[in-house]
């Protein structure tokens, strides 16, 4: 299969602190893969380096071959790469209408046609479009945040801890949303705290400590993993 | 005494949340409700009608200034001080487009060139005091005031945007700059006020013995049309929802692929266009004058706050109630004191309402 996403060798970090040192990461056509590990393991801060938010120092990112190190996010979105942050996703005075629009910014054909297939991934938006965005719940909210970062239907979908503060049964609804996603053709790099749910969805993982690669595999492989077992799943 | 002073603590804290909400809930509905009593009162008071009519077109141009204001601090996140003396510096730009006129070593000189040379420029339409050169003469001051911005904005602001300075370091730097257009219209206009046209208009009666120039009509409808355009640019354009989008979040309208140094630019010359116009319209209601600038910042940014910050149609709103504030005030105190009325109104709707009468976010 080919690989869409390379991140080889990362180093960065924010101004004095470095954060990454030397993280390797790849993600193949059409896979879902996860990265988890403990709080400050760099885990957000890996994808804001590939999204170019955050300066690589060292090391390099491609994108379906092409090498894209720290290209700024709008010529990212332009390329195929998607990104949805963990927090503050969306634009809480805009109604889900125009969040949506600006999601497809950058689209020369109009919005129009890509609007009605992503309201189709999710019916519940469809029902409410010209609401505010800063009046959904929590879990809607990530339901948009996702919405908006398929309007230009990425090739590669980042999304940073996207089941962070929802409840128990959103995070299952969402999950199945994410895999949908997935299915539909979107490679997916997850990071996750909820280490369990997230590998029981992907393809493959990686566990991040300290700034570094620690382990990778299959997911099912890092499921029954007794060391990430003990340190992340809490078996 | 342990479980007293706990108790005085609970109850000193339940009493600030309950003032928090009271503020909330009862400040906004009560502003409004005074602001309209206020108002109607004004208007039906014969003593006071006519002063009214005169703070709904001071309004109107306050609107125009405290629109570009609100836009800019939305999209660029600083109160800009310099906003007072570039609408001025506007005027004066239109002034020498229309007349040529500069100041000399002695006295002015005039360009042998100059609007008004053109045939039957000046001549008033349907009763206005100036013609179309005047106009043209807008156009041509909206162009330059938008390339200065665009030049201000790479030279000052973009630095410091690159330098990712604090909002304190905007706003000191946007004062430098209103010092400096202030120190460019002394330059080259002089300390003296100019008009763009010198003579007596007269001012037609209306009903309810009320009297207003026709250049006084041509300011509040040139106001409320600018407020709908500004509405439909900012709800109905793609441009428009991107500059609101990144009211709301910067990095956000960056991921999403927003090119968002070219919507800040984008920014200063809707801003800039606004500007340019208040100016004018600012000089034909009163005159060009260098420390005008400056003394009408104040009621500016009044009616900025008190209609929210980021909403059109609230700066209008807001704007008017300053302007209409200042100008029935005559009535009660001596003319000097209207720069007070305007802070007195800022400083309650800072105490009582932060956010706007409209509640916006802040």
């Amino acid at each position: 299969m080919k690989v869409v996403l390379e991140a080889r060798g990362i180093v960065s970090g924010y101004d004095e602190v470095e954060i990454l040192h030397g993280v390797s990461v790849s993600v193949h056509e059409g896979e879902m893969v996860a990265v988890i590990g403990p709080n400050g393991a760099g885990k957000s801060t890996l994808l804001r380096a590939i999204f170019g938010l955050l300066p690589v120092r060292s090391g390099a990112v491609f994108l379906q071959g092409e090498e894209v190190t720290n290209l700024q996010p709008d010529r990212l979105v332009g390329k195929g790469l998607g990104y949805v942050p963990q927090v503050e996703n969306v634009f809480p005075t805009l109604t889900i209408s125009e969040n949506l629009e600006m999601g497809g910014f950058v689209r020369r054909d109009g919005v129009g046609q890509r609007l009605d297939q992503v309201y189709d991934l999710f019916p519940d938006l469809a029902g409410r479009r010209q609401e505010k965005a800063g009046r959904l719940s929590g879990g809607q909210r990530q339901m948009l945040a996702l919405a908006r970062a398929l309007m230009l239907d990425p090739q590669v979908l980042l999304l940073d801890e996207p089941s962070a503060s929802l409840s128990p049964k959103m995070v299952g609804t969402l999950f199945e949303r994410i895999g949908e996603i997935n299915k539909s053709g979107t490679a997916i790099l997850l990071v996750e705290q909820n280490a369990r749910e997230a590998l029981s969805l992907c393809h493959r993982g990686y566990v991040l400590a300290m700034g570094l690669n620690r382990l990778e595999g299959e997911a099912r492989g890092l499921l029954d993993n007794e060391e990430v077992g003990k340190l992340y799943l809490g078996a | 005494m342990a479980t007293l002073e706990a108790a005085y603590g609970r109850l000193r804290d339940q009493l600030r949340d309950l003032r928090r909400v009271a503020g909330h809930v009862i400040a906004g509905p009560a502003l409004w409700v005074l602001f309209a009593v206020l108002a109607v009162y004004s208007a039906v008071n014969p003593d006071t009608r006519q002063l009214f009519v005169v703070g709904v077109v001071v309004g109107s141009i306050y609107a125009l200034g405290s629109m570009g204001l609100t836009l800019t601090y939305g999209i660029l996140k600083f109160g800009n001080f310099a906003h007072g003396d570039m609408m001025m510096l506007g005027g004066y730009f239109a002034f020498f487009a229309l007349t040529g006129q500069i100041l000399g070593e002695r006295g002015d000189i005039e360009a042998s060139w100059g609007l008004d040379s053109l045939p039957a420029a000046t001549d008033g339409i349907a009763g206005l005091s100036f013609g179309y050169g005047l106009i043209i003469a807008t156009v041509v001051a909206v162009a330059a005031m938008s390339a200065l911005s665009l030049g201000i904005d790479r030279a000052v602001y973009r630095t410091l945007r690159r330098r990712k300075s604090g909002i304190v370091i905007f706003s000191i730097a946007s004062l430098g700059v209103a010092i400096a257009a202030r120190s460019v219209i002394l330059i080259f206009w002089g300390p003296d006020p100019r008009v763009f046209v010198s003579g007596i208009h007269p001012a037609k009666s209306l009903p309810f013995d009320i009297t207003l120039k026709a250049d006084q009509m041509f300011i509040l409808g040139a106001a409320v049309t600018l407020t709908i355009l500004v509405s439909l640019l900012l709800y109905r354009t793609k441009l428009g929802k991107a500059m609101r989008a990144m009211s709301d979040n910067p990095d956000l309208a960056r991921i999403s692929g927003i090119n968002t140094e070219r919507i800040i630019r984008w920014t200063w010359i809707i801003g800039s266009t606004l500007v340019a116009i208040a100016g004018v319209l600012l000089a034909l209601q009163s005159q060009l004058n260098p420390q005008l600038g400056f003394v009408i910042l104040l009621p500016l940014f009044a009616s900025a706050i008190l209609g929210g910050v980021g909403s059109p149609a609230g700066a209008l709103v807001g704007a008017m109630i300053v302007g209409i504030s200042q100008e029935v005030s005559i009535d009660y105190f001596a003319p000097g004191y209207k720069p007070g009325v305007a802070f007195v109104i800022l400083i309650f709707i800072l105490l009582l309402r932060p956010n706007g009468l409209f509640g916006a976010k802040a």
